[in-house]
């Protein structure tokens, strides 16, 4: 239990927030989401971020995943001040850096779980049979070979979310964020959806940065960090 | 990446494909109309060039009065011409191929128990050489028989097959006016003119005959002359002009009491008569691309609301400003280009049966197609700019939030 991450042992770690507040709206509507939150993952870690709701962890993974820049304070990644970059600078390292898996799963409707697995190999400019192989091998990681060509419609909430992790993985990114990943699924598909994350986790050595309201989930983690009110109160390791 | 943008508007276009079909519905339409205009314009100028080809586009009339120039419709008293006139010509001016002077009326042509309603025309064998017209059958009036005025005739198709069907009228004689005439040549079917009147619908008398025997007198009514191949015409009416004038004794300072009508001048009129409805036609098309893409630029915007969260999801997985842009961008320029596809189909198959319907050729006009093309892709670019950019400018996580 020690709020500030042992720096020394770690000379570089892959995401670094120093000091980071996010204010939204000016003067009397100013709304501190976050209020200078210090924190450290290395390379390989699993960490899971609890904290009541309102409480800034939606705000916290938009800004490690470069979809927002911190109103103040650093955010380094790999060593690249995150908050100097423009908008297209940010897509790119997003797009070879970082993986997503959301809540709501975001699939494209209408579109086959194959199709959506390749999305983001369509903006890295990977060529169409390459990309329909590493697409199917991705799939095929997350337990859905056989169900390439069936829509986000025809698969239930736990498929969906497993397509949603195969495209989030299948860049091999760096960095896996997953913002309440189980939280519309029953136990036992959360309990799916734990076990593939922390099989990559292992096996691949990928780093995770998940959101979750569930202790049960959390527990799948090596580090677990709490927030409230827009700081991190707590850090427990496993 | 182009061709997956692509396939991905198309993916998109026709998944609303109603939609999208009612969005481009106007595009259709203008595109259509246009194609259908200009091709049906363009097969009637054909047409009307080729009567006047079998006219002879050389050819030259002269008459008297003042055509279609005279002011307010207040005609001068015309003399008419003399044969002398048409001499006149013949001599005096270089580069004419033939003279042919005319005179016409009404008349019932009366064979046995037929007869028929038909123009008799008093001329000379000048009339079928400036006509460029041939001859079915027997000859042309003789030397002889133009100044001797003798009862001889020249009949047209159209008169062929109304007295005498199927039976050969060479040598045989046909009533005019209770004088007989006997036929010495038939003359080639030249069919209708585009205005529909029947041009074998005649009978050719020698010029002296007709004076004497059918009019009574010696006026002239109209002068044909062709200038020979590759002769500018209007240099010949410019000199024709000089000569009526100085014959019929026109004050320096007063008007022409005649007019000459040049055939190349009649197809050069159609000629600007069909750009001008070209201009007019362009300006129709114009406001029905415009509101086309308006409508455009409205289906674009709704797409881009109702795909918010994928366009958050797109840029949460590494899409660029520019992916988004293009792809909204090609989205719109494969609709308005389907459109203009749309039009040019359904314009070409209208026009198809236009033509028919109307009797004029088919003219296909590569020229306006490409421009069709181009100009709804244009809209389409120009109309999808607005959307793909507010697409493109969309903050990812409010996008991501979208509901
Ligand atoms: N775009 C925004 N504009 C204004 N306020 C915002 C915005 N985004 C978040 N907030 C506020 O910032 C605070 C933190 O929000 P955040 O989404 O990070 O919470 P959270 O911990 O993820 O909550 P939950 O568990 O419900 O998802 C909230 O009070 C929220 O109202
Ligand atoms: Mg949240």
């Amino acid at each position: 239990m020690n709020p500030a991450p042992a720096r020394d042992s770690e000379p570089q770690p892959l995401i670094r927030l120093t000091g980071v507040s996010k204010i939204y709206g000016t003067g009397q509507a100013a709304m501190h989401a976050l209020r200078g939150v210090d924190l450290a993952v290395a390379k390989g870690e699993f960490v899971a971020v609890m904290g009541p709701s309102g409480s800034g962890k939606s705000t916290c993974m938009n800004i490690i995943g470069c979809l927002d820049t911190p109103t103040r304070g650093s955010y380094r990644f790999n060593g690249i001040e995150v908050g100097d970059l423009s908008r297209d600078q940010r897509a790119i390292l997003r797009r070879h850096c970082l993986g997503f898996v959301f809540q709501g799963f975001n699939l494209l409707n209408r579109t086959s779980a194959l199709e959506n697995v390749e999305l983001p190999l369509i903006y890295r400019g990977v060529p169409l049979r390459q990309r329909r192989r590493q697409a199917a091998t991705a799939l095929a990681a997350v337990g859905l070979a056989g169900w390439e060509h069936h829509t986000p419609g025809e698969l239930s909430g736990g498929q969906q979310q497993r397509v949603a992790i195969a495209r989030a993985i299948v860049t091999t990114p760096e960095v896996l964020l997953a913002d309440e990943p189980t939280g519309n699924l029953d136990s036992e598909r959360s309990l799916e959806v734990m076990r593939l994350l922390t099989d990559f986790n292992q096996r691949e050595g990928l780093t995770i940065v998940m959101v979750t309201h569930e202790p049960d989930m959390a527990a799948f983690a090596s580090r677990q960090i709490h927030f409230k009110d827009g700081a991190i109160e707590a850090i427990r390791t496993a | 990446m182009w061709w997956e943008t692509f396939m991905l508007a198309l993916r998109a276009i026709q998944r609303n494909a109603l939609r999208s079909g009612l969005t481009v519905l106007g595009i259709v339409i203008g595109v259509a109309a246009v194609i259908t205009m200009v091709t049906l314009g363009g097969g009637a100028t054909a047409k009307v060039t080729e009567d006047i080809g079998k006219l002879g586009s050389n050819m030259l009339q002269l008459r008297p009065g003042q055509g279609f120039h005279g002011p307010g419709g207040a005609r001068v008293s015309a003399e008419p011409f003399e044969v002398a006139d048409a001499e006149a010509l013949a001599r005096e001016i270089a580069n004419l191929e033939a003279v042919a002077p005319t005179a016409s009326r009404s008349m019932q042509v009366i064979q046995g128990n037929e007869n028929r309603s038909t123009t008799v025309i008093g001329t000379t064998d000048g009339f079928v050489l400036v006509r460029d017209w041939d001859l079915e059958a027997g000859r042309i009036f003789n030397p002889g028989e133009l100044r001797g005025g003798k009862a001889v005739c020249v009949i047209g198709e159209t008169v062929r097959e109304a007295l005498f069907g199927g039976l050969e009228p060479i040598g045989e004689t046909v009533r005019l006016d209770r004088i007989s005439f006997k036929i010495i040549g038939v003359l080639a079917a030249k069919g209708q003119t585009s205005f529909g009147t029947d041009q074998d619908d005649l009978v050719l008398v020698p010029l002296r005959t007709f004076q004497r025997r059918i009019a009574g007198n010696t006026d002239v009514q109209v002068i044909y002359v062709s200038a020979r191949d590759g002769v500018a015409t209007d240099r010949v009416k410019t000199r024709m002009e000089r000569l009526m004038r100085e014959r019929r004794r026109i004050a320096p300072e007063a008007e022409d009491d005649f007019f000459v009508r040049d055939m190349q001048e009649i197809v050069s009129t159609m000629t600007s008569t069909t750009r001008v409805l070209t201009t007019l036609l362009g300006a129709v098309a114009a406001v029905s691309l415009l509101v086309g893409g308006i409508g455009i630029m409205n289906i674009m915007l709704v797409s881009v609301t109702e795909r918010t969260r994928e366009i958050g999801t797109r840029m949460a997985i590494g899409a660029m400003e520019r992916d988004v842009m293009r792809q909204f961008l090609v989205e719109s320029v494969v609709l308005a280009g389907l459109g203009g596809i749309c039009g040019i189909l359904l314009g070409l198959a209208a026009a198809g049966v236009g033509a028919r319907l109307m009797g004029v050729p088919f003219v296909f006009n590569p020229g306006i197609v490409c421009l069709a093309v181009i100009f709804s892709a244009g809209v389409g670019i120009v109309f999808g700019y607005f959307p793909a950019r507010k697409a493109a400018r969309l903050d990812p996580i409010e996008a991501l939030r979208h509901e």
